[in-house]
């Protein structure tokens, strides 16, 4: 593999992170998320940085990355659209929306569009049950959303 | 001492608090089924991950069954091992298990000796009854291992021999669910990682999800090719070990036989990777006086302890995760490969033949020889010292294919001249015999006096990270000795830290040494499988009339007509190596 380039500031802001973690394999978790909030993501480069950093393996970092779903190897899209799939928003019929979602814009759950517009993933519960189903778009929040309102929400971003 | 009584199969056990019932039903003779569980004794080595779910047992008043390996024994237990109802249970465990496996026995690499086929057998599989998904994943060919994780079934050993034995940490469980799967990082090929090739993740994987490339077609391609020479050559560890592929007692010595074998195959030359471990001492022994002679003069900037370099898995370890130390080692090249360098050039002068015509093969009880092999420094002009290099594993194989009965093989001797070698050299095969081998001559080198005494029983055994004091006529020399990346890390780390002691180390990179290596045969979590090949490694050391690597008239007459002097400057040239910092860089 190629050697790795990073943006040089953000590298000294996570190092720093990771250091105050005590650079310790059992604080792994927490030093993903800072990085994933400092980058969007998680780029193979910047689980190399972790690992090195944490004194843990990449491949344990990478087998962490793939287990839980919200940490991403793909950079979020400017507008990143999360569907509710909790208990009440799924049994009123989130999943349906989803699908609706996924058609228009043509790309997986985890996924972004090739202009990098959207990216769909899907999460649990935000807690505004009474407005299933719910979807949101960056910090903005739709209620009630049924698989018609989808084109409508879309349109809004375009 | 805290104990617990129970009752399993109806048979009284008194244990210490704390045992699984997998253990103490093994102490009273009762074998529990298992595919992920494997405990290698003495060494320190477990892997209970207890995911398989074969070894579930019925406890009398508990509502569920006991995973047997992970189920400590309690006072007053009631344990049935082989129930209706674990037997049952079992059978559906394994035709789940089965249900995302290749169909694929006849044609695999790994089928009759494969632990997953034969406990479908065991527990007489003959239908699946669950269809569905099926894991497909693409397969990795690095130049040493192949992997082909259809065939994985998640015990997770292969983890635990990478991470937690050889603290490698190339090998983690990815992904999530039905999708997981134990792959290096990024899901890229092994040669894009740190691997070092050592093998013990195929040396313990319980299916055909991990194994070597196989080369043995190549070698037969070359042995029918009529422009060719073919060469072979043979490391200490392979002669005790490959009887037990034909149903040989483990630590049988097959020398003579292999040697036959050999020639029947229709190699050209059958020589021992043992002569060139007899060179190996006169260069690695002179580079350890060398800077021993500077250190005693007071020079500060050598290096000490010097490390040995003859194991190519350690080598990449120290390339990858000690690029800072990298001017420790010795520089000479492994017995493998100054071999292949002498029989190019040395011995092919002698045949009056090119290079290219001459085609070395090396069967090595090793797999990450076929990477040290193909390395660029390893060639002239594209032209590789050794060709190719076969594990023990794949040598059966080939005596297989030809249908030699091999138990029946009359004994016969190496070649001369690359064929003769002392039981200094036959050491090398077994953790502790690189550095004896080495104390041997390089004693009577500095002091000029014979040895007392030849067999150096303070620097053998088995435990991981090893020490000893040899006494050089009024010179203490303090030796190092470890088995496993994992306890070499310890070591190397002390040096870093400027802690150590010693003035030699040996290291090799899996557990036991050569004997122990991942070309061998399996052996199936049998630690006394390696005791006995290392008992018949002594043995044969001991049956030697030279036993010193310096007194081979053969190496000596290499040196008088070719060499020179160890160290000179043509062993410079064509035995002695430099290595690489391999770490990844993070640039900004």
């Amino acid at each position: 593999m190629a050697d790795i380039k990073l943006p040089a500031g953000k590298v000294e802001e996570l190092k720093e992170v990771c250091k105050k973690l005590g650079n310790e394999g059992g604080e792994l978790i927490n030093a993903l998320h800072a990085a994933q909030e400092l980058f969007g993501y998680l780029p193979a480069e910047v689980q190399e940085l972790v690992a090195n950093e944490m004194n843990v393996s990449v491949a344990h970092v990478y087998g962490v990355v793939t287990f839980y779903s919200f940490f991403s190897m793909i950079p979020k899209g400017e507008h990143p659209i999360s569907i509710c799939m909790g208990t009440a928003c799924y049994v009123r019929g989130a999943e349906k929306v989803l699908d609706e979602f996924k058609r228009h814009l043509d790309v997986k759950v985890g996924e972004t569009t090739p202009d990098g517009k959207f990216s769909i993933s899907c999460l649990r519960c935000v807690g505004a049950c009474g407005l299933a189903p719910v979807v949101t778009v960056g910090d903005k929040v739709y209620g009630r959303v049924a698989a018609e309102d989808v084109k409508g929400i879309l349109e809004e971003y375009k | 001492m805290e104990i617990v009584q129970l009752s399993i199969d109806n048979k009284k056990v008194v244990v210490e608090k704390g045992t699984t019932i997998l253990e103490a039903a093994k102490n009273i003779g009762v074998d529990i089924p298992t595919l992920c569980h494997m405990k290698l004794h003495d060494m320190n080595i477990e892997n209970k991950p207890g995911g398989c779910r074969v070894c579930v047992v019925e406890v009398e008043g508990r509502r569920n069954l006991a995973p047997a390996c992970k189920t400590e024994c309690t006072e007053g237990m009631d344990i049935q091992t082989h129930s209706v109802r674990v037997v049952n249970a079992r059978r559906t465990v394994m035709e789940l298990i089965l249900s995302d496996h290749p169909f694929d026995c006849l044609v695999c690499a790994k089928s009759g000796d494969c632990e997953l086929q034969t406990m479908a057998q065991n527990l007489g599989i003959r239908e699946v009854r669950y269809q569905g998904e099926k894991n497909s994943y693409k397969s990795d060919e690095s130049p040493a291992i192949v992997r082909e994780m259809e065939k994985c079934i998640m015990c997770r050993r292969c983890e635990t021999a990478c991470n937690e034995v050889q603290t490698v940490g190339v090998l983690s469980a990815v992904n999530r669910g039905f999708e997981s799967v134990v792959a290096p990082a990024f899901e890229m090929d092994l040669d894009h990682s740190a691997c070092t090739f050592c093998g013990q993740c195929v040396a313990v994987c319980p299916t055909g999800a991990l194994t070597e490339r196989d080369s043995s077609a190549k070698v037969m391609d070359a042995i029918v090719d009529p422009k060719k020479t073919v060469i072979v050559q043979t490391a200490p560890a392979v002669r005790a070990a490959l009887g037990e592929e034909f149903g040989m007692e483990a630590g049988t010595l097959v020398t003579g036989k292999m040697v036959s074998a050999l020639r029947k195959l229709g190699f050209d030359h059958v020589f021992d990777t043992d002569f060139a471990a007899d060179l190996t001492i006169m260069e690695e022994g002179t580079e350890l006086l060398g800077r021993l002679g500077k250190h005693l003069a007071g020079d500060k900037d050598v290096k000490l302890p010097i490390l040995t370099s003859c194991c190519p898995g350690w080598v990449n370890f120290f390339e990858h995760q000690f690029p800072d130390m990298i001017d420790i080692p010795s520089t000479a090249k492994s017995p493998q490969q100054m071999f292949g360098a002498i029989a190019k050039t040395y011995f092919a002068d002698q045949l009056k033949q090119k290079r290219e015509d001459v085609v070395v093969v090396s069967v090595m009880p090793c797999l990450a020889k076929k990477y040290e092999c193909a390395r660029d420094e390893f060639k002239v002009d594209g032209d590789p010292d050794v060709n190719l290099s076969i594990s023990t594993r794949e040598l059966a194989q080939m005596i297989r294919n030809a249908n030699l009965n091999f138990e029946a093989l009359e004994e016969d001797d190496f070649d001369q001249p690359l064929g003769e070698s002392t039981g200094a050299a036959v050491i090398f095969g077994t953790t502790g015999g690189v550095i004896e081998a080495a104390v041997r001559t390089a004693y009577e080198v500095h002091t000029k006096k014979p040895l007392p005494k030849l067999d150096f029983e303070e620097l053998r055994g088995f435990e991981g990270i090893r020490s000893a004091t040899i006494d050089f006529d009024g010179l203490p020399i303090n030796i190092g000795i470890a088995h496993g990346l994992g306890n070499a890390r310890k070591l190397l780390e002390d040096i870093r830290a400027g802690k150590s002691q010693f003035h030699a180390i040996e290291i090799m990179a899996c557990p036991g040494g050569c004997i122990g290596g991942g070309g061998q045969p399996y052996h199936h979590g049998d630690v006394e499988v390696l005791k006995k090949r290392q008992r018949a490694i002594y043995e044969e050391d001991k049956g030697k009339v030279l036993r010193k690597s310096h007194e081979n008239p053969f190496v000596q007459k290499l040196y008088s007509e070719f060499l020179g002097e160890p160290c000179g400057h043509k062993s410079h040239e064509l035995l002695h190596t430099h290595y690489y910092d391999k770490k990844k860089k993070i640039e900004i």
